[in-house]
C-alpha cells in the first residue's frame, strides 16, 4: 500500500495524467472520539482515513466534461489505473454544464489566504491522536461522579478531528488547508428520564472544552424543569438559543443554490423569472455571512469539492473564497454560485464558503441578558431537532423543540412546557424578529455531523408556530 | 451465492485479509482481551446525477480499510486505519487495547457478549444479476437521459432530475472465537423528479415511487425485476399537471388509506427505530434519540390494533439490511417485534442481548464502513400482510366515505422518543363515497404513534405487499448511515389529523 506523502501522491497523479485537465485532491484525516451513556463510556475509536480524488477534464467539439474518481487506500501500482478511470468517465460523460477553465495560480492568489496555503503545500499532515483527550477525559469521569451524586445521567459526544487536505492541479494550483474541528454534546436527565436537556459546543482545539461549566449548565436547566406549565399548541413569543438560530440558517443556506432559484424552483426564485438577489426579507437588519477568516470559525480559504452539484463545481477547485454576504441589512443580497451560475444568473461570484455567521448590528448581550429583557410571556427553546422541509415554495420547514420548551415570565424561568413540533419557515421568520443578543460561536444541533461552524445570536421571534405537542422528554 | 452465481470480488479476495485478521487477533490475544474482531471493508460508492438531461455531478469513489474492535478488562476498544499491512493491523490492535484502557476507568457497565455459534469461513453473496459497478458509466447516463427527455417532452414538466446511487459493499470479519465470515452486498437507489413552474411562481415537483433495493442493474432495465419504470414515467406528467390544479387539502380529520410506498417510512420512524434496544435503554438519548417503547414495557405496551404483525428480518431476498452475518459474527435471523399488537421484541446486538438476559442476539450489528465501530442498526422491520385481507387498494378506498389515499414519501419527521411525527406524501387523493375524487395539495398527517397504528383498521392482503426502503438512515456518533427495506400491505388508518401546510406557515 502507498505510504507516499500526499503531496508526491499529488505530484505522480499529475505526471500520470493525459487528459486536457486535471485536479487532485489528496486528503489525511485523523479523528478521535467518546461516547458515553447513563454515566458510563459506552463506544470509542481512533481513526486514522485517506483520500485520493482525481478530477479528469476531457476538451470536446460541444463543451469540456469532468470524471471523478475517489479511493480511500490506493497502491502505488493502481495509481496509473485511478487516473485512467478518471479520464474514461470524463471521456464517456457528455459536457458538463457547470464547466470553466481549470483555475490558475494568478486567480487563486486573489484571495487573502493563498500565499498561506502555498507556502504550507510542502507541511506534513497534521494529526489528532487520545492525547488530545487527556486533561478532558478525568474532567469526564469527574462530571460523571458529580451527577452520580445529583442523581443525573449524563449521555453525550466528544470528538476531535483533523483533515489535511492538498489541492493540485495541472493548472500549477499547489495549495494545503489543515481544518481542525470538534464538538463535546451533553445531555442530562433526571427524576427517572422525565427531564432532560442539553448543552452542545464546538471546538477546535479541545483543551477549551469547560466540561465542570457545561455540567453546570446542565443542572441549572434541570432545576428549571421542577414546575411544569401546561401550553396548548399555538403561536409564542419565543426565543431561539444560538444553536437553534444556526439549524434554522444552515438550512436556509443550504437552500440559497443560484440555480435553483434561476430555476423557480426554490423560495429565493422571483415569480415569472430570476431570483429575488435585491428583496428585502426582514424589517429587522440581520446580516447573514459567511468568511473563512474569522478566527473563530476558520475554515478552508479556497474551494475544496469533490462533486459538482446545483451550488458546486469540480472545476471551480481553488477558486479564493473571502467574507461574503448573503443578507446584509435584512435583504437578500447573494445565492450559492459556481463560476458557470453566476454567468447565467449575472450575479457576482459567491461560492459557498464552510462557515455562517449572523449579526443583528446594535445587538448586544447573551442568551441570559435577551431573557432577562422580556418583559411578558415568552417561550426558551434548548434546542431543534429533526428538522424537514415541508414546503419548497415557503420552504416551510417541521421539526420537534428537544430537551425542554422553558416558560419566560417577567424575564425569569418560571417553569418548563412540553415540547412541541414546529412548522415555521426560516425566511418568514426573519420577518418577526423581536430582540436579538451578540452572535457567539454554537454548534448547530441538528446538522453538526456536516456542518459545525457557526456564529449566531439568541433571537425571541415573534409568534413561533407550535403546531402540535410532543410528549417526548 | 446469488441467485446469478456471482462470488465475492476477487480483487477483494486477493487483499491479505487473513493474514490482517491473524496479525490484529494475536496481538489482542497476547494483550488478553476477551474478545476481538477484525474488518476489513471495501465499499464503492458510484452516484450519477442528471438535470434536465445533462450530466451535473458524477462520483466514483471507494473507501477501503481495516478496523480492529476489542474487549479488554470489560470495556470497548476500538481503532480503525487503511494501510493494509500486518504491520499496521497489529498496531490497531494494539491502538485498540489502549482505547479500552483510557475507556475502562469511565465505565461502570462491564461489556459482555452474548454466545454465538462459530462459523468457520463462511461466505454470503446478495442476490443481483448485473452487478451496477460493472455498467459503463455511458450506459448508466443513457438510461437517465432517456427517462428525463421522456418527461421533458411533456409540456407540464419544466425540469426534471435523474439520478442513480449505486453501492458496492465488501467485508471479511474474523474474531478470536474462530468465525470468519466474507459478504459481498449490491444496492441502488434509482430517483426521478419532475418539476412544474407556473408564470405566479408557484411550482409543483413530483417523485417515482420506485423503492430503493438490493439488486442489480437490471432493476432500472427490466421490469420483471421488481419494478416498471415505462408505466410510471408515462404517468408521471399527468400527475404532475393534476397537482398544480388541486385544491389546498381541508385541515381535519380524516381517514386514511396509505399505501405502502409512504407506509414504509412511517414504520421506519416509528416502529423500526422506536423497537431498536440501544435506544429504549438511552444509548442513543445524545443523538438519534430514545424511545417511548421502554424495556419495562416489553410484552406488555399495546402498540398498535389487533391487527399489527411486525417483523425484523435480515434474511429476506433483496433486502437493503439483508446479510448472511451480521458486523459481530451473528447469523441473520427473522424476529418477532410486534404481534397482535403488543410490543413482543426489540432489535439486538451481542452486548445488549447478554445484558439484558435475552439469550441470544438477534443480529443487528452493522458499521457502515472499517472507521466506524458496529452498533445496532436496523432490520428490515416490515409490517405483515393479513392473510385474508383485501386483495387490492381500491377495495380499501371503496370502504372509505370521506378519506385521503396517500402514496409515496416526501417530508418527514419525528420526536426524540418517536411518539409525534408528520408526513407528507408524493401524493394526496381525496376519497369520497368510496371513490378517489382526485388529488389535493398541501397535506400532512400528524399522529402520535401509538395512537396512529391503534387506528389501524383494515390491513391490506399479501397480493398489496410491495418493499419500500431507504438508503439514508443516519444513527451513531460518529455519524453512520445505513441501508434498510421495509416491506408492508396498503392499510387503513381512522380518523387521522391532517394538517394544511400553507396554514401551518400562516398563510
Amino acid at each position: 500500500m502507498s505510504t507516499l506523502a500526499p503531496q508526491e501522491l499529488t505530484e505522480r497523479v499529475l505526471a500520470l495524467s493525459r487528459s486536457d485537465g486535471c485536479v487532485v485532491l489528496a486528503q489525511e484525516t485523523s479523528s478521535v472520539n467518546l461516547r458515553f451513556a447513563a454515566n458510563t463510556l459506552t463506544t470509542n475509536g481512533e481513526v486514522r482515513g485517506r483520500s485520493l480524488t482525481v478530477i479528469a477534464t476531457v476538451d470536446g467539439a460541444q463543451g469540456t466534461a469532468s470524471g471523478v474518481v475517489s479511493r480511500s487506500n490506493v497502491d502505488l501500482a493502481q495509481l496509473e489505473q485511478l487516473v485512467r478511470a478518471a479520464e474514461l468517465a470524463a471521456s464517456a460523460a457528455g459536457p458538463a454544464q457547470d464547466a470553466r477553465p481549470l483555475v490558475t495560480p494568478e486567480q487563486a492568489r486573489a484571495g487573502a489566504g493563498a500565499a498561506a496555503a502555498e507556502q504550507a503545500w510542502a507541511e506534513p499532515a497534521q494529526v489528532t491522536t487520545s492525547a488530545v483527550m487527556a486533561d478532558f477525559a478525568p474532567a469526564l469521569g469527574a462530571a460523571f461522579d458529580r451527577a452520580r451524586a445529583d442523581g443525573v445521567e449524563l449521555f453525550g459526544y466528544a470528538e476531535h478531528d483533523l483533515a489535511t487536505s492538498y489541492l493540485a492541479s495541472s493548472t500549477g494550483l499547489r495549495l494545503r488547508h489543515a481544518q481542525p474541528a470538534g464538538r463535546f454534546e451533553l445531555t442530562g436527565k433526571s427524576h427517572g428520564r422525565d427531564r432532560s436537556t442539553y448543552v452542545g459546543t464546538a471546538t477546535r482545539e479541545f483543551a477549551d472544552v469547560d466540561v465542570p461549566g457545561l455540567y453546570a449548565q446542565v443542572s441549572r436547566r434541570l432545576g428549571w424543569m421542577e414546575r411544569r406549565v401546561e401550553l396548548e399548541p399555538g403561536r409564542y413569543d419565543t426565543v431561539l438559543p444560538p444553536t437553534a438560530v444556526a439549524d434554522l440558517m444552515v438550512a436556509l443556506y443550504w437552500a440559497a443554490s443560484a440555480r435553483d432559484a434561476a430555476d423557480g424552483r426554490t423560495v429565493f426564485s422571483r415569480a415569472g423569472g430570476g431570483t429575488r438577489v435585491g428583496d428585502t426579507l426582514a424589517e429587522v437588519p440581520v446580516d447573514l455571512y459567511s468568511d473563512p477568516a474569522d478566527p473563530r470559525v476558520a475554515c478552508e480559504p479556497f474551494v475544496l469539492t469533490t462533486a459538482s452539484g446545483s451550488a458546486s463545481s469540480v472545476f471551480d477547485n481553488g477558486l479564493p473564497l473571502g467574507r461574503t454576504s448573503w443578507i446584509a441589512d435584512g435583504r437578500l443580497s447573494a445565492l450559492l454560485q459556481t463560476r458557470a451560475t453566476a454567468e447565467q444568473t449575472g450575479l457576482p461570484l459567491t461560492p459557498g464558503v464552510d462557515n455562517l455567521l449572523m449579526v443583528v448590528p446594535g445587538a448586544s448581550g447573551d442568551l441570559d441578558q435577551l431573557v432577562a429583557g422580556i418583559s411578558g410571556q415568552a417561550l426558551l427553546l434548548t434546542c431543534l431537532w429533526y428538522i424537514r422541509e415541508v414546503d419548497p415554495q415557503t420552504m416551510l420547514l417541521t421539526g420537534l423543540t428537544r430537551d425542554g420548551v422553558h416558560v419566560v415570565q417577567g424575564g425569569e424561568v418560571v417553569g418548563t412546557a412540553t415540547n412541541f413540533r414546529f412548522n415555521e419557515s426560516p425566511l418568514d421568520l426573519l420577518g418577526r424578529v423581536a430582540a436579538a443578543g451578540a452572535g457567539q460561536p454554537c454548534l448547530p444541533r441538528e446538522w453538526g455531523d456536516y456542518f459545525t461552524r457557526t456564529v449566531m445570536p439568541a433571537l425571541l421571534v415573534e409568534g413561533f408556530n407550535m403546531s402540535t405537542v410532543s410528549p417526548a422528554s | 451465492m446469488s441467485a446469478a452465481g456471482h462470488g465475492v470480488d476477487p480483487e477483494f479476495l486477493a487483499l491479505p485479509l487473513r493474514s490482517l485478521a491473524d496479525a490484529a487477533l494475536s496481538r489482542c490475544r497476547a494483550l488478553g482481551c476477551e474478545h476481538a474482531d477484525v474488518r476489513v471493508v471495501r465499499v464503492r460508492t458510484q452516484v450519477l446525477r442528471l438535470r434536465d438531461g445533462r450530466p451535473e455531478s458524477s462520483m466514483d469513489s471507494e473507501d477501503l480499510g481495516l478496523s480492529v474492535r476489542v474487549v479488554h478488562s470489560g470495556s470497548w476498544g476500538f481503532a480503525a486505519g487503511v494501510d493494509l499491512t500486518s504491520d499496521e493491523a497489529a498496531r490497531l490492535a494494539g491502538q485498540a487495547v489502549a482505547m479500552a484502557r483510557l475507556s475502562h476507568p469511565l465505565s461502570t457497565e462491564r461489556v459482555e457478549l452474548a454466545a454465538e455459534p462459530v462459523y468457520s469461513d463462511v461466505t454470503f453473496v446478495s442476490s443481483y444479476q448485473v452487478d451496477p459497478c460493472t455498467v459503463a458509466e455511458s450506459d448508466k447516463a443513457a438510461v437517465l437521459a432517456d427517462w428525463s427527455s421522456r418527461l421533458l417532452a411533456a409540456d407540464v414538466v419544466d425540469h426534471v432530475d435523474a439520478s442513480v446511487f449505486v453501492v458496492h459493499e465488501c467485508t471479511f470479519y474474523a474474531d478470536l472465537a474462530g468465525t470468519t465470515t466474507t459478504q459481498q452486498r449490491v444496492r441502488l437507489e434509482p430517483d426521478v423528479t419532475a418539476v412544474a413552474v407556473d408564470a405566479t411562481g408557484g411550482f409543483e415537483t413530483m417523485r417515482t415511487l420506485a423503492p430503493p433495493v438490493g439488486r442489480g442493474w437490471e432493476y432500472l432495465t427490466d421490469p420483471a425485476a421488481g419494478w416498471d419504470w415505462d408505466a410510471e414515467l408515462a404517468e408521471l406528467p399527468d400527475l404532475l399537471a393534476e397537482r398544480l390544479r388541486a385544491p389546498s387539502v381541508q385541515a381535519g380529520r380524516y381517514d386514511l388509506v396509505v399505501d405502502p410506498t409512504n407506509l414504509w417510512l412511517t414504520i421506519h420512524e416509528s416502529v423500526g427505530h422506536a423497537t431498536e434496544l440501544d435506544r429504549a435503554l438511552g444509548y442513543e438519548a445524545n443523538y438519534a434519540g430514545t424511545s417511548f417503547a421502554t424495556f419495562d414495557k416489553l410484552g406488555s405496551l399495546k402498540y398498535g390494533s389487533d391487527l399489527m404483525h411486525v417483523t425484523g428480518d435480515r434474511t429476506m431476498r433483496h433486502g437493503l439490511a439483508s446479510v448472511g452475518w451480521d458486523d459481530e459474527g451473528v447469523a441473520a435471523q427473522s424476529f418477532d417485534l410486534v404481534r397482535d399488537g403488543v410490543l413482543v421484541g426489540y432489535q439486538l446486538d451481542r452486548n445488549m442481548a447478554r445484558l439484558k438476559g435475552l439469550g441470544r442476539s438477534n443480529g443487528c450489528a452493522y458499521a457502515d464502513s472499517a472507521q466506524h465501530v458496529p452498533v445496532q442498526r436496523m432490520a428490515n422491520v416490515s409490517l405483515q400482510p393479513d392473510p385474508d385481507g383485501p386483495a387490492s387498494a381500491a377495495e380499501l378506498i371503496a370502504g372509505v366515505e370521506d378519506g385521503l389515499f396517500v402514496l409515496g414519501d416526501k417530508s418527514w419527521s419525528i420526536d426524540m422518543q418517536r411518539y409525534n411525527f408528520q408526513f407528507t406524501g408524493q401524493r394526496f387523493f381525496r376519497i369520497k363515497a368510496g371513490h378517489l375524487a382526485g388529488q389535493v395539495k398541501d397535506a400532512a398527517y400528524q399522529a402520535n404513534t401509538t395512537d396512529f397504528w391503534g387506528s389501524m383498521s383494515v390491513v391490506g392482503g399479501p397480493a398489496t405487499y410491495l418493499p419500500g426502503g431507504a438508503f439514508n438512515c443516519g444513527k451513531a456518533q460518529p455519524g453512520q448511515v445505513a441501508a434498510v427495506t421495509h416491506g408492508c400491505p396498503v392499510a387503513r388508518f381512522d380518523q387521522v389529523n391532517i394538517l394544511n401546510t400553507l396554514q401551518e406557515g400562516g398563510r
